[in-house]
């Protein structure tokens, strides 16, 4: 779901407490791989397909990983989650946090030639990023100003300090937008949303709806000698069993995000011409959970709600559900974000004994059919694996003696019946947890968010006053410590709580060609550039 | 006697061209209201896509697709717009719908045309041969054919194809229309498309290929049974002359009829194929703007769909005249 910015990096925390100076430019970005080969087609797949080609106006994943190969961030996240020098060579933030200042690489050129300069970015920053992006006109409200005092400077004036935006600027979180072409025009619907012009290295060539998308090789790129690749395709493909089958044989060599019903990833996986990757997801750490509505006269009773985290198995959620591409989540902030997760929180052994003894203790004894009384469950509709969730579920309440009838609906219908009319018991959802829970997992618990009708926030309608309070302090807190201590005050109580069950830590996966190489080189490869990669044989042609 | 005729020919085209116009606005109003059932509307879901989002952003999301007006207002600007032959512009796509229509169109021609063609000349062919040989091996044959056929799912047909011609012997590509990486132009070009389209044809073909196969069978056997065969027997006129001249002409009416239907069907009657072979056609598109709740295309589509449907009616209702010269317009 929340398929949008990076967050809050260990290393810009650390920048930010110490009153830092500057980040000096490592050679990372600029080092052309003595390995690699030039040349070759990349045929990809993108699914769905996107609505518009520009993420800076809409943060759905398709479009990030298409656009993410067209535009630079400022800054780019390696492996470890380190910020590492794109369209800014290097930055600063004021001893007091209200002031960033962003150096900007020379000599950067937009594919159509133009300069690429401060007043893009000061533009877009104002126009864009404030006004329309879904998510960071919160990021980036407290910017009350921004000066230019050169092309290559941008200053950031703060009314408070905000550390999560020097976790926000890479090309999916902070896209710069080119200034000519936008300013003045009604940008929602200005003609290049989906012919965009970037900084990036492949230039958008075609887009024919329903069939492809076509990228090619930005000879005049800054960082020399890349891209590898002369051309990408991106290919919609809209069965999984065609996906399943172009990648077998070889007419497709790239796909992101679980293309694949998980059954046919082992299968595919062994063949020799195929592989899985399960890096290039570490910045989104996913999660999936149970929502259970607290206006049912059930579920609103705690004791109910711990005996249902009881009567569920997550291990074998993560194992026989999900054949394996999971882990047992333990809190809603995963192990992923290790300085954040607390792993000392309440927790719900899977005891189904347990269970019918709380369930009997709230007063809910077994009638003489067996049952205690009944539930519905609504699955996000994201396809077989989240309804096998559910039947999981079904299963695992019955042996408990609460009888679930499973209800299906798509993507419009299901989130307007929990984020809107509320006219649900148990839904499940997965979130992208991000590497602040700032971002990601606060909005689960946030009280304001209640029946707002906007998906993927509070869906079980928990109100906390002390939660509230922990979410609204965290966001102007400078001290990293700080925070993390509120977090895990945060997950203490919420996890005694359980308005929501946390399921297991999701592993999205990658399928690609044996022979395509350096396919990941970046935590959010998957919204980010394959400039890097490279054909260590020609693809296989037909 | 020669005006009254042209009289009646006009009055006839006058009070069919109303009529026809009436039907269309007609189903245009019931699709808009009915469209209006479906729970959430296109900014939830590009919100939910989007992954986050604020209310602010919601509203004036809304406000820009003019979701937030009232229902009559949005109702009465919507026939306004077919009225003077506008379909309205879909705002997720940032396109006009006429371009999207027009861009998926030739796609969907291509495959339901050669796939309905492939089924209505090959399915008659084998009805013909089943009556002509009823109760014998090659009628056997050609029934228990087409009844397997019919009664297989046409997207497991279309994946087993699949795994057999392009990942096992890989002769035909998985899917797509064109193979874009080689860049073909020209004769080239023609080759490849249809090397593209054999599976997704011949997929949707087997299934209306059965139906005709069916149909004609019935049809041929019911006119072999009437006295101007046996009359025509009798004269002694050849039996391949018969079946032809005699039968099959008469026969050819339920034929028609279904062909109409068919093609009536076209716009919306190949999702599954679509799917499955990734073929850029117009079910695709308004299978995804339902779920995308992109009413202003979904509701295009179908106008289009409808009057598809009304003038392929009125072929059918002119050929009818033709080849049974007993059946009158009017």
């Amino acid at each position: 779901m929340t398929r949008f910015s990076l967050s809050l990096t260990r290393r810009a925390a650390l920048l930010l407490a110490a009153g830092l100076v500057a980040f000096a430019g490592s050679s990372y970005a600029q080092s052309p791989n003595p390995l690699a080969k030039r040349g070759g087609t990349l045929t990809a797949i993108i699914q769905p397909e996107p609505v518009i080609l520009t993420s800076a106006i809409n943060t759905a994943a398709p479009t990030g990983t298409v656009s993410g190969n067209i535009f630079d961030g400022l800054v780019d996240y390696d492996s470890q989650l380190n910020p590492k020098p794109a369209l800014a060579e290097k930055w600063d933030v004021s001893p007091d946090g209200l002031a960033i200042t962003f150096h900007l690489r020379k000599g950067v050129k937009w594919h159509d030639g133009k300069p690429f300069t401060s007043a893009d970015v000061k533009w877009t920053l104002e126009n864009v990023w404030q006004k329309i992006h879904p998510r960071n006109q919160a990021t980036f409200g407290r910017v009350k100003q921004v000066d230019t005092p050169d092309e290559n400077t941008v200053i950031l004036r703060l009314s408070e300090p905000s550390v999560a935006i020097l976790s926000s600027v890479n090309s999916n979180g902070a896209q710069v937008l080119p200034k000519h072409l936008y300013e003045g025009t009604d940008v929602l619907n200005n003609p290049y949303n989906n012919k965009p012009v970037g900084t990036g290295a492949f230039v958008f060539k075609e887009w024919s709806k329903g069939n492809h998308i076509i990228l090619e090789r930005n000879a005049d790129y800054w960082d020399k000698d890349k891209p590898y690749l002369d051309r990408i395709i991106f290919k919609v493909i809209p069965d999984a069993a065609a996906r399943a089958a172009a990648l077998e044989k070889g007419e497709v060599q790239y796909a992101v995000f679980s293309p694949v019903p998980l059954k046919d990833a082992e299968r595919l996986g062994k063949l020799p011409n195929l592989k899985i990757e399960t890096r290039g997801y570490e910045w989104l750490s996913p999660w999936l959970f149970f929502d259970l509505n607290v206006d049912n006269p059930y579920l609103k009773d705690v004791k109910v709600r711990r005996a249902i985290a009881h009567a569920i198995d997550t291990k074998a959620v993560a194992n026989v559900v999900w054949y394996g591409f999971g882990k047992p989540a333990i809190s809603p902030v995963p192990s992923t974000l290790p300085q954040f997760h607390d792993a000392s929180v309440p927790q719900y052994a899977f005891d189904p004994k347990k269970a019918e003894a709380l369930l009997d203790e709230a007063g809910y004894k077994r009638g003489k059919d067996g049952v205690r009384f009944a539930l519905s469950h609504d699955f996000i509709p994201y396809g077989d694996d989240y309804k096998r969730t559910g039947e999981y579920l079904k299963q695992a309440l019955k042996r408990v003696g609460i009888e679930v009838t499973i209800r299906t609906q798509d993507t419009a219908a299901f989130t307007k019946r929990v984020y809107g009319d509320r006219d649900f018991d148990i839904s499940s959802a997965w979130f992208a947890a991000f590497s602040d829970p700032q971002v990601g997992v606060s909005r689960a618990y946030w009280s304001g968010w209640i029946a707002k009708n906007t998906p993927w926030t509070n869906g079980s309608g928990y109100r906390n006053a002390e939660i509230d309070k922990i979410i609204s302090d965290v966001q102007s807190e400078p001290d990293p410590q700080k925070r993390i201590a509120a977090f895990k005050r945060f997950q203490q109580i919420v996890q005694s709580d359980v308005p929501s069950i946390p399921l297991i830590e999701l592993k999205f996966f990658t399928v690609h060609a044996s022979n395509l190489k350096d396919v990941v080189s970046t935590a959010d490869q998957i919204y980010g550039s394959l400039k890097n990669a490279w054909f260590d044989t020609a693809p296989k042609t037909n | 006697m020669r005006k009254v005729v042209v009289v009646q020919t006009f009055g006839y085209w006058g009070r069919r061209a109303a009529h026809m116009a009436l039907v269309v606005i007609g189903i245009a109003t019931i699709n808009f209201f009915l469209l209006q059932l479906a729970p959430g509307d296109a900014v939830t879901v590009l919100a939910g896509e989007a992954g986050a989002a604020t209310p602010e952003y919601l509203a004036a999301l809304r406000q820009q697709f003019g979701l937030d007006q009232a229902l009559p207002v949005q109702f009465a600007k919507y026939i306004g717009n077919i009225l003077t032959f506008d379909l309205g512009h879909s705002f997720r796509h940032g396109m006009s719908v006429w371009r999207l229509i027009a861009d998926r169109i030739p796609a969907t021609f291509l495959l339901m045309g050669v796939s309905i063609g492939f089924a209505a000349l090959i399915g008659s062919a084998f009805g013909v041969i089943a009556a002509r040989y009823a109760g014998r091996a090659a009628d056997t044959a050609i029934s228990t054919l087409a009844l397997l056929f019919y009664a297989t799912p046409v997207f497991w047909i279309g994946l087993m194809l699949v795994v057999v011609f392009s990942v096992w012997l890989d002769w035909l590509p998985v899917g797509g229309m064109m193979k874009i990486e080689a860049g073909y132009t020209g004769f080239d070009h023609v080759m490849d498309v249809a090397r593209h389209l054999v599976l997704p044809a011949v997929t949707l073909g087997l299934f209306f290929l059965a139906i005709y196969t069916r149909l004609m069978r019935a049809a041929m056997l019911e006119v072999y049974g009437q006295d101007f065969v046996r009359t025509a027997v009798a004269k002694g006129v050849r039996p391949h002359r018969v079946v032809l001249r005699h039968v099959l002409r008469n026969a050819l009416l339920p034929g028609i009829t279904m062909l109409g239907m068919q093609i009536g069907s076209i716009l919306g009657g190949a999702v599954l194929v679509e799917t499955v072979f990734s073929w850029p056609g117009l079910g695709r598109l308004a299978f995804e703007a339902l779920f995308q709740r992109d009413l202003n295309l979904l509701l295009g589509i179908l106008l289009c769909s409808s009057v598809i449907v009304v003038i392929v009616n009125l072929a059918v209702d002119l050929l009818y005249a033709w080849l049974d010269p007993r059946i009158e317009l009017g």
